[in-house]
Parts: C-alpha cells; structure tokens; sequence
C-alpha cells in the first residue's frame, strides 16, 4: 500500500522539517498526544512520529488484529513476513522514489579507517552532521508491508489459476514526515492484505473487502465513512498523479475522526491496476500481465481512534466493543 | 496553433518519455497515448521534459489526464501557454 500507499498513511506531504517548526498538530490533537505520553500509552522519544508502545496500546492493536485474522479467513490467504528492511534494489525497481521521493528510508552504514571512525565519533557525540563518514548500503526501510510480497510472488513464475491473496501481516513500515499530530507516526505498523490476479479477481476483491472494513471498523464503535482518496505524491506532477487516481477510482480509504478538522484515514484500499505487476514481471497463468491490489489497516491510527471514541480506560468502552475485541 | 516543428517536438517528447508500446511514427494526432500504453508515471515524465523543451509551466488545471490524452491535446494545451506567455 503506497501509500496510504497514505491512505492508511500520510495525507499530505511534509518535508524535512525539524521538530520545533513542527506546527501541523491541531491543539486538539496536541492535547490528546500529551494525555498518550502521561498514561503511558505511547513513550515519547524526542523525535516526532516515532514513539515507544506501552503495553495497554499494545494489547488494544493485538486484538484488533485479531479481528482482522478473523475477517481474513475467508480469503484463505497465504501468510508471509518480512522484516521492516528491504532490499535496496527493490525499492529502486518498485517506482517509490518516482512517486514519494519524501518520503522514502535508506540505510546508510560506516565505512573508512580507524582516523575516519574517530572523526565521525568526534562529531557524532558534539550531535554535528556526521554523514560524510557513511556510505550507502543495500538496505532501505520498507515503505509499505506489501513491497516485499510483489518480487517474491513474481520470483516463483506465473500465477495459478485465479491468482493468490497474501496476508503480509502488522509489519513496520517507515515514512520520513515527522509531526507532532500523534496519528502521522514515521514508523507504525501496516496490516496488509495483497490480492494478485486478473483485474476482474482484484476489483472485486477489493470492493468486498470496502465493505468487510467498514463493517469491521463500524462494529468497533467508530463513525467510519468511505471516501476515495489519493496517494500523497510527490512535487507537481505528483498532482497529476493524484488527480488521475481520484478520478479512475483507484483508492479508497476509511476515514474516522482523530482529533483533527477533518477526519483521519485509518484504512485504505489501492488498485494499483498493472503497476507492480509490469515492475515485478507479475504473470497470470496465460502469460499476461497480473492486475495487483491491497488494503491496508493502519494499526496504531486504529487504536487511537478507539482511545479517541471510547475514552482512555477500556474498562469503561461500550460492552459490545468490549466484547468484539475480548470476546467478553 | 503550433507549428509542424513544434509538433515534431511534442512527439520527439513523447518518444523519449512516454514508454509507449508502439512506435511513435504509427501514432496519429487524436491517438489516445494511454490506451498506445503511457503511463500516468510515464505522463509526469512527459509533462516535466514538456515544461523544459517549451519553457513553460502547466498550471494546476492542467494537470490531469485529459490534458496529456493525445498528441492534439498537449498541442492545444502548450499553444494556450505559450500564447499566453507572448502577450505578457
């Protein structure tokens, strides 16, 4: 998911701003960030978007992914993990850097003589600019949990007969937009689903799968509506890419209110029409390109949406959320 | 309108940017360049190398698919904005 792939991601596009001129956050969203830092819900870090899990937000996100085991079953979906990191290559094959050049993560690593480690400690610990010591690795942070799935997929041939669904579980993904709005975390975990097939297989996977979400989201309580969406693109012809994709109808996203003027996207649903599949040389059973889509469930914005709706102790939520989510 | 060597340029832009799968020379004007197998990351390619070969700046309502359909609909499009730019 791109994005979301934001969508279950970024709604717009920041840049490299540093903390202190950070002014995106709402004072409603700011409040409700402070009272996450004081219950220990999340650990606040000193970087913006990227904070520790206490063990109540931790359960909260288990059991809601749980719930979505549960609602996946019936696609009798292939699991797969990977780790947050990706190989360098596949990003660079994936179109990402096309798309969201601002968004994107790579690894970088220590590389000279003793002389040339000791420089870069020197400055490393007066916290100076120490990158002139570092050289590029063959890593880079994944940018959405189904990255990954498209190589592999494609590196065992052509598809079988309708295609696969693959479940790419909670993974960490990485987006480089810090914000003090406690809903655009620059590292967070993606619930992914990824369908590849035919693009009749895909729509329609797709479109049931708008449904099963917002049913799912709704029986948690929150006041989930569907809206179609587009990925935050990068510079002016990220605009056209935009546009084109609002106007093909090829993304969808949930939206709930998260203590912002308007409701934040917690889950959202992409069509990527032949565009993995041509990268990755993804081939249907009769040699054709594949058609690829998937959704993703934004799990940290999940739980604060249901922290935001319900209130801060989950003893007191209502019994039938209560009950979806414990089973008691 | 533009001239045939601005038109000859336009389609110099697209042979380079545009990753059709047929060749340019079997395209004719009102060819839809998505359906020739443009795509929408192939058009902001094509958009930015139209920008720098024309020196000009499509604004936001142009950019959309619409704009970027066809070898006569970019024309129409870069005549608009250089025309513009000759009476500044």
């Amino acid at each position: 998911m791109p994005p979301s792939e934001r969508s279950g991601g970024p709604t717009s596009a920041a840049g490299a701003a540093g903390f202190a001129s950070l002014g995106d956050a709402t004072t409603s969203q700011a409040a409700f960030r402070d009272e996450l830092f004081a219950r220990g819900l999340l650990i606040e870090s000193g970087v913006p978007g990227l904070y520790g899990r206490g063990a109540l937000f931790e359960e909260i996100r288990a059991r809601f992914d749980a719930l979505v085991d549960a609602a996946a079953a019936v696609d009798q979906p292939e699991l797969m993990r990977f780790p947050p990191l990706l190989p360098r290559e596949q990003l660079e094959s994936s179109g990402y850097l096309h798309s969201f050049p601002h968004l994107a993560g790579s690894v970088f690593a220590f590389a000279g003589s003793e002389a040339d480690a000791l420089a870069q400690e020197e400055r490393a610990a007066r916290h100076e600019d120490w990158s002139e010591h570092q050289q590029m690795t063959d890593l880079a942070l994944v940018p959405a949990a189904c990255y990954p799935v498209y190589p592999a997929i494609a590196s065992r041939g052509p598809l079988p007969a309708s295609g696969v669904v693959v479940d790419a579980g909670a993974a960490w993904v990485f987006r480089h937009e810090p914000s003090h709005d406690p809903a655009r975390m620059q590292c967070f975990h993606q619930r992914e689903i990824v369908r590849i097939g035919s693009p009749s297989e895909v729509l329609e996977w797709r479109d049931q799968w708008s449904q099963r979400g917002l049913a799912l989201l709704r029986g948690l309580g929150l006041a989930a509506e569907r809206a179609n969406a587009a990925d935050p693109f990068f510079g002016r012809g990220g605009r056209m890419l935009a546009a084109n994709q609002r106007q093909q109808e090829l993304k969808f996203e949930l939206l709930v209110p998260l203590g912002g003027e308007e409701a934040t996207a917690v889950t959202s649903f992409n069509y990527h029409q032949e565009h993995f599949a041509h990268r990755h040389q993804l081939l249907l059973a009769d040699g054709t390109t594949a058609h690829t889509a998937c959704l993703g469930f934004g799990q940290e914005r999940i739980v604060l949406a249901l922290l935001f709706a319900h209130g801060f102790e989950p003893a007191s939520w209502p019994a039938e959320v209560r009950s979806r989510l414990w089973g008691s | 309108m533009l001239s045939t060597q601005q038109i000859g340029e336009i389609r110099q832009v697209i042979a380079e940017h545009g990753r059709l799968s047929s060749d340019i020379e079997a395209l004719t004007d009102e060819t839809d360049l998505f359906s020739a197998g443009m795509t929408s990351h192939a058009s902001v390619n094509v958009l930015l190398a139209l920008e720098a070969a024309f020196d000009v700046e499509f604004p936001d309502r142009m950019l959309k698919r619409s704009v970027f359909e066809s070898i006569d609909a970019i024309a129409a499009a870069i005549a608009e904005l250089t025309e513009a730019n000759a009476t500044v």
